[in-house]
């Protein structure tokens, strides 16, 4: 058994450079060799009481599995992974695991924690490479569940369902399956095989996916149940994209994020004209926000051949809900970050294209509700930045065509559908669970949410 | 994929689809559209469903082939496939109590506006309707429309055919000799939308129109087909297809709508060099 790694940091990974990479979509992490990874697990103490392991919504067995990897028994380091996440090489990926496991790992008391994400995506991508088991099918319950929505809590719910015998159908309302996973996290970041062979994995397991279903359109999910299927999950995201409320909103060259990413990922706009469907990106990008799907919109920006891509946010760096990993990445990428500044108006010309954005500098007051500095502005202090392209990615809302299409579903103060700790909505025989349940955060949570309500619907048809 | 189960040609430019999807008819209503795509890599454009078939199963759609898109969608026959074929998407209109109707349609609009005085003309209203084209051979649906309308003005931009003249004259006329409507429906090109508006304005009466900002999802996703309509933002996709006329910003639509003139330009280009290249060889 090779010994302990007693270095402060973490294996480093190889990453494209960023001169090159800001200009392609070919993912920019290159992921861990066999020999990286090994060396990186046994930097692992194999705790008895792995604090790692309460950091990770899905609880997976993070010593077990990290250990089986520094004795090269990958296989066992992927089916213990798989035993409760059944997402692997996306979580590997897109994880907060700085704020989740990483940040309960032993070794943070000392230096870098032990690279967790990075070996479970290793994990994963090395099965991947040489060809997933086909699983057994198990026996059939006889009885149908039907999914609405297949992003990460979907997908998940349908797995576990799968797995226990039921008979699956998922309803997406896209021409293909992986909700965010696929129109939102760019490729360079989340490449789109990787979701495609994960959505092939549940169809080898049983589970029928049925895409352009807008669901509450083309049908209800009473409809669902008159159909005879039992129960139903509903995973349909919050995709619905806020505007700032700003003048010049409507200028043309002003996206939403949603609208940009989904152009760019599902479309592939990227690839125009050999794929059909355009975006515009002028030579100045100015991006609002600062979260995640901010970054994701200035580091596309940039593979579109923007010249200067600017990330405008109200707060300060502190605040900043990015992940650390992204946001490192987008500096070496050469975004330029506009702290404390808000937009006011969005300026534009005698054809309706927009030309500039005016802002005002702001400082930090008095916490808010959220124990975040409240960000006040300072009078007097506006200013113009010349933009030919505005991206806005200050945050989303429930998805509402099928929430205003469903009787019965009590929502909460925000809009979203209120679920008890199973994921059990008030109407009978229907659970929610992810972003449409929680507003906008992570794919594991949603994982886990699908997960909770997978094993309550099987209770609820065991004894129906 | 689904099935083209018929096309007819109805004129210069103009066609028709007969396509096979269920649970779209099953659930369509009048002032809906759907999304379709051609293949992988194809773009999502939106089409009015003009009529439809819950019996049958049947989706029709009409279109015009104005860029890449509609030309190539053109080409295909009486049994090919659509990829993807999503809807019913929009909110279906309403007519509650009215007596006597005016539908107006301009070119293509004539399509989006069948259904609608279809469904007037079974409530037992009464539907007066002006249609119109540029020339005699552009004008479609004239007997489908006819069947449903209690009075049918023809206009064409160039006499050939009924009124010399847009359709805005015979409304004008209609107006001015005092004639009473409930509401006035009128779809077609945004100008022209635009116009009527402002022409049916002063007299009071509600109108009615249908419009057609450039759309990716058409689920409320990407408010990409956001329309100022009474000083409110609104997504087109959910919100309407339909809206009170004398409330939409149509200059505000109209730029929008030039977004990716540039961008279509080369992919009409790419699209016709390719194939053009490819017969030179059959
Ligand atoms: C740009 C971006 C970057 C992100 N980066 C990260 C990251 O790095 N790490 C991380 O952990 N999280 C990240 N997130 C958040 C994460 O992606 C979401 O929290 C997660 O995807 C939520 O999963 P979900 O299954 O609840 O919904 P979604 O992934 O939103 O999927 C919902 C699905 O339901 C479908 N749907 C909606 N309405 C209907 C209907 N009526 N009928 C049928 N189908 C319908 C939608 O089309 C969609 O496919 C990011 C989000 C975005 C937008
Ligand atoms: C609700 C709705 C219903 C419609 N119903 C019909 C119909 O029944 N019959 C019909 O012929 N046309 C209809 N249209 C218009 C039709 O969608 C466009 O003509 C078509 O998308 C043009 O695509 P293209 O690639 O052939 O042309 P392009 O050269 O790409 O575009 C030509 C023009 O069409 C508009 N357009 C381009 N892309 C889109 C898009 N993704 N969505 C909407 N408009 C776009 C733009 O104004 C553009 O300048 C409808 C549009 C909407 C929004
Ligand atoms: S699923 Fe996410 S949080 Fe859990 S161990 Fe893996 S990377 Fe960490
Ligand atoms: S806490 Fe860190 S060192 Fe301990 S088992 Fe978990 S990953 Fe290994
Ligand atoms: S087309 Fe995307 S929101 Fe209407
Ligand atoms: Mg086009």
């Amino acid at each position: 058994m090779p010994s302990i790694n007693k270095s402060k940091v973490k294996t480093p990974m190889p990453a494209q450079d960023p001169k090159v990479r800001s200009r392609n979509f070919n993912e920019v992490a290159l992921g861990y060799t066999e020999e990286d990874a090994v060396n990186e697990a046994a930097r692992c103490l194999n705790c008895k009481n792995p604090t790692c392991m309460q950091g990770c919504p899905v609880q997976v067995q993070i010593p077990r599995f990290i250990k089986c990897i520094k004795e090269k028994d990958f296989e066992s380091a992927i089916s213990i992974i798989k035993e409760t996440n059944s997402l692997p090489a996306i979580c590997g990926r897109v994880c907060p695991q700085e704020d989740q496991c990483e940040q309960k790992c032993i070794l943070t008391k000392k230096g870098d924690p032990v690279g967790i994400g990075r070996l479970e995506r290793f994990a994963a991508d090395w099965e991947r490479e040489k060809g997933v088991k086909i699983p057994e099918k198990p026996n059939p319950i006889g009885k149908k569940v039907a999914i609405i929505g297949s992003g990460p809590a979907g997908l998940t719910c349908a797995g576990d369902l799968a797995k226990l015998g039921y008979d699956v159908t998922v309803f997406e309302a896209f021409h293909e399956a992986g909700g965010v996973l696929i129109y939102g996290i760019p490729e360079f970041r989340l490449p789109k095989e990787i979701v495609k062979q994960e959505v092939n994995f549940l169809k080898e397991l049983g589970v029928k996916v049925e895409t352009d279903m807008v669901m509450g359109k083309v049908l209800t999910v009473d409809d669902l149940f008159e159909k005879g299927y039992e129960a139903v999950f509903i995973g349909t995201g919050a995709g619905l994209p806020k505007f700032m409320g700003i003048p010049g909103e409507n200028y043309l060259g002003v996206y939403s994020a949603n609208e940009f990413l989904t152009r760019i990922n599902l479309m592939k706009a990227y690839k125009f004209p050999e794929t059909d469907t355009p975006v515009k990106v002028g030579k100045k990008v100015a991006v609002i926000g600062g979260g995640n799907v901010a970054m994701d919109s200035a580091r596309s920006a940039l593979r579109m051949g923007a010249d200067e891509v600017y990330i405008i946010y109200r707060r300060s760096e502190a605040e900043m809900p990015a992940r650390k990993e992204e946001f490192e990445h987008a500096k070496e990428e050469g975004i330029i970050f506009k702290f404390l500044t808000n937009p006011i108006r969005i300026i534009g010309d005698e054809k309706g294209w927009v030309k500039g954005v005016e802002c005002i500098q702001m400082e930090l007051g008095e916490p808010d509700a959220s124990g975040r500095r409240r960000p006040v502005p300072i009078k007097g202090s506006e200013f113009t930045l010349d933009m030919d392209t505005v991206v806005i990615a200050i945050g989303t809302g429930p998805n509402p065509l099928l929430i205003q299409a469903t009787q019965g579903l009590d929502l909460n103060k925000y809009g979203y559908i209120a679920t008890d700790e199973d994921g059990r909505t008030s109407k009978e025989g229907v659970w929610a669970g992810g972003d449409i349940v929680t507003g906008s955060a992570t794919v594991i949570l949603a994982m886990g949410a699908g997960k909770k309500a997978a094993q309550s619907i099987d209770n609820y048809l065991k004894n129906k | 994929m689904f099935k083209i189960l018929s096309r007819e040609d109805l004129a210069p430019s103009i066609k028709q689809f007969i396509v096979d999807a269920p649970l779209i008819a099953q659930k369509a209503k009048p002032g809906q559209f759907v999304i379709l795509r051609i293949k992988e890599g194809g773009e999502r454009i939106p089409l009015t469903i003009a009529d439809y078939d819950a019996k049958a199963g049947t989706v029709r759609v009409v279109f015009q082939e104005v860029g890449k898109t509609t030309k190539e969608l053109g080409t295909l026959k009486e049994g090919d496939f659509l990829a993807d074929f999503v809807g019913p998407l929009g909110k279906a209109v309403e007519f509650p109590n009215h007596k006597r109707v005016l539908g107006i349609g301009g070119g293509l609009g004539v399509a989006p506006l069948y259904p609608k005085l279809k469904m007037l003309h079974e409530q037992g209203v009464e539907v007066i309707s002006i249609i119109g084209a540029k020339t005699a051979d552009m004008l479609i649906m004239e007997d489908e429309i006819k069947a449903v309308s209690d009075e049918t003005y023809i206009c064409t931009d160039d006499g050939s055919k009924g009124r010399h003249g847009f359709v805005t004259v015979v409304l004008k006329e209609l107006l001015e000799k005092g004639e009473k409507f409930d509401e006035i429906i009128i779809i077609g090109p945004a100008i022209l939308m635009k116009i009527g508006t402002e022409i049916i304005k002063p007299y009071n009466i509600p109108v009615m129109v249908s419009l057609n900002p450039i759309m990716v999802d058409g689920t409320g996703m990407c408010g990409c087909c956001r329309v100022t309509v009474g000083g409110e933002t609104k997504f087109v996709c959910v919100d309407g297809p339909a809206f009170d006329g004398t409330q939409v910003d149509f200059d505000e639509l109209m730029k929008r709508l030039q977004t990716y003139a540039t961008e279509e330009k080369i992919a009409l280009e790419k699209y016709e060099k390719e194939r053009g290249g490819c017969r030179c060889h059959q």
